[in-house]
Parts: C-alpha cells; sequence; structure tokens
C-alpha cells in the first residue's frame, strides 16, 4: 500500500485549481448586463419582465406552490417561497445575463436574458 | 477455482449492497448543499475500494450496477441519464488515473470528483438545451476537488483497515 499522499496529487489538485481559477475568470470577464427577466414553469415560459422595471412579481405554479418575486432596478431576487428549503430565497440578488435563480420542488426558474425580447435559446418545445 | 468464483461474487453483491446503503444515506439530505448535484459521492467509496482491491472491470461493473438500481429506486429516466454520465465519465478517469501509477487514491480521487460533476454538467447542456448553466460548472468544478478530497481520505483509511484481499487480486 502506497502512501496516502503524494507529490503528484498535490500537483494535480493545485492544478485543478488553477482551471478553476481561469474559468473564474473567463465567467466574469465574458458576462454581460441582463436586460430581461424571463420566468419558466419547467420549459413553459410564464412571464418575461424588464429588469429596468420596479415589480413584485406573485408566480404560483398551480400546484401550491408559490413564489414571490422581487424586480428591482436591475436587480432580481425571490422574496418568499412555501418551498420547504428555501435555497431560492437563500441564493440572494442575481443581475448578470445568464444567471438564474431555481426553486426546484416548485419547479420554478427564474432567468435573466441578456436579449431585450425572448430569445429561443434554453427554452425546448 | 470455483471457489473463487463464489468468493468473486459475493464480494461483487457486498459492494454493490453497500454502495445502494451509502446513496440512500445521502438521499436522506437532499438540501444540505446550496446548489443542486452538489454532493459528497459517498458510493465513490465503493467503486475506489472496488478499483483497489479488486482491479478496474470489476470497479467498472460495480459502479454500473450501482448506477442503474440507485436511479431505478430512487430516482428517474433523467436522474439515470445524470448520473450515469457523471459516474462513469468519474469511474473512467478514474481508472486511467491510476493506471498511470503516478498519484495515490487521494489523486485518483479527487479528479474522480471533479469529473463526476464535469459529466453532469455536459448532460444537463444536452438536456436543457442551455449554455447557461456553466456558471455551475466553477461551483462543482471546486467542490468536486473537495468532495474528491474527503473521500479519498475516506477510502484509503478504510482499504487500510480491510483485513482479506477481496476476491482475486
Amino acid at each position: 500500500m502506497k502512501a496516502s499522499i503524494r507529490k503528484n496529487d498535490i500537483l494535480l489538485i493545485a492544478g485543478l485549481l488553477v482551471v478553476a481559477g481561469v474559468l473564474a475568470l473567463v465567467l466574469t470577464l465574458s458576462r454581460r448586463d441582463g436586460r430581461m427577466v424571463v420566468i419558466r414553469y419547467g420549459s413553459e415560459v410564464r412571464g418575461q419582465y424588464a429588469l429596468s422595471e420596479t415589480l413584485i412579481v406573485p408566480i404560483e405554479n398551480g400546484q401550491g406552490g408559490e413564489n414571490i418575486l422581487h424586480i428591482e432596478k436591475g436587480v432580481v431576487w425571490m422574496e418568499e417561497a412555501n418551498c420547504p428549503d428555501k435555497l431560492c430565497v437563500q441564493q440572494g440578488k442575481i443581475k448578470y445575463a445568464g444567471e438564474s435563480i431555481i426553486c426546484l420542488p416548485n419547479a420554478v426558474v427564474v432567468e435573466i436574458s441578456g436579449n431585450d425580447e425572448l430569445a429561443l435559446d434554453g427554452v425546448t418545445n | 477455482m470455483r471457489k473463487q468464483r463464489t468468493r468473486q461474487i459475493a464480494d461483487y453483491g457486498l459492494l454493490t449492497a453497500l454502495a445502494l446503503v451509502l446513496s440512500y444515506l445521502e438521499s436522506l439530505v437532499p438540501a444540505f448543499f446550496a446548489v443542486p448535484g452538489m454532493k459528497l459521492g459517498l458510493t465513490n467509496v465503493v467503486v475506489l475500494i472496488a478499483l483497489y482491491r479488486m482491479g478496474w472491470k470489476q470497479a467498472l461493473a460495480v459502479n454500473f450496477v450501482r448506477i442503474l438500481l440507485v436511479s431505478m429506486t430512487f430516482g428517474n429516466a433523467f436522474s439515470l441519464f445524470y448520473a450515469m454520465a457523471g459516474g462513469m465519465l468519474s469511474g473512467i478517469v478514474m481508472i486511467l488515473l491510476k493506471k498511470t501509477e503516478k498519484f495515490s487514491m487521494l489523486g485518483v480521487s479527487v479528479a474522480g470528483g471533479v469529473f463526476h460533476n464535469v459529466g453532469q454538467i455536459l448532460v444537463a447542456m444536452l438536456l436543457l438545451e442551455t449554455w447557461q448553466i456553466v456558471s455551475y460548472l466553477l461551483v462543482l468544478w471546486v467542490s468536486g476537488i473537495a468532495a474528491g478530497a474527503v473521500i479519498g481520505i475516506i477510502s484509503y483509511e478504510t482499504l487500510k483497515r480491510l483485513p482479506a484481499p477481496l476476491g482475486h487480486s
């Protein structure tokens, strides 16, 4: 049985962390400001709003799931949810294109799009 | 010869059962981590032990069967896709890394943890037809390293304490 840790292991972990750093850099550099907020229930688009609006949007998924979304000055966050884990509320505020808040128990997806109109990417019919 | 074969069948069963139990245990704490897909991957202990104690074919077989069983028991068709992609990619990467003989269990496990998550993200991209989940990759990449390290240490300590060699090796 060989030793539990070898020099190559450290190199491997360091290398993987470097890749993570590069990934973080690329993601940071490539992010664009969001334009639209798209609310989806599964693959079905339930609504879309301009990110510049100030709105409180109640979302009901028709199966007892209720979320309350807040849109204000280019920032979006989930104010309330009746799901058990509240991960979507804890996720906090999002503002960049491509970011999303997902409430898995209620099957609600809130995405920020970089386009003014709803693009068809990410939506399968 | 016959005895050895019986022994081997018993070992397969034992490891697969262990993997199932560990999967179940882990499914009891679903919301423990903030990002979907982030988990410790306790069942990988079993795959690693199979890999080091029995060989790569056995490890691949145990891995395949446990993914199939776990998805049928606790999941659905979608979770089968995710689990298969993650588990198989991670399994193959671990086997190849072990074959180089340049890394210990820790390094092998860390690579396995990372590629498990890479596999899942790739399938999510295909199934959801979106690039947007790439942002999850960063979080899952780092958590894969951390989880892989913990699993690698657990596996090493477990293997050290196992008395007799499992099956033929």
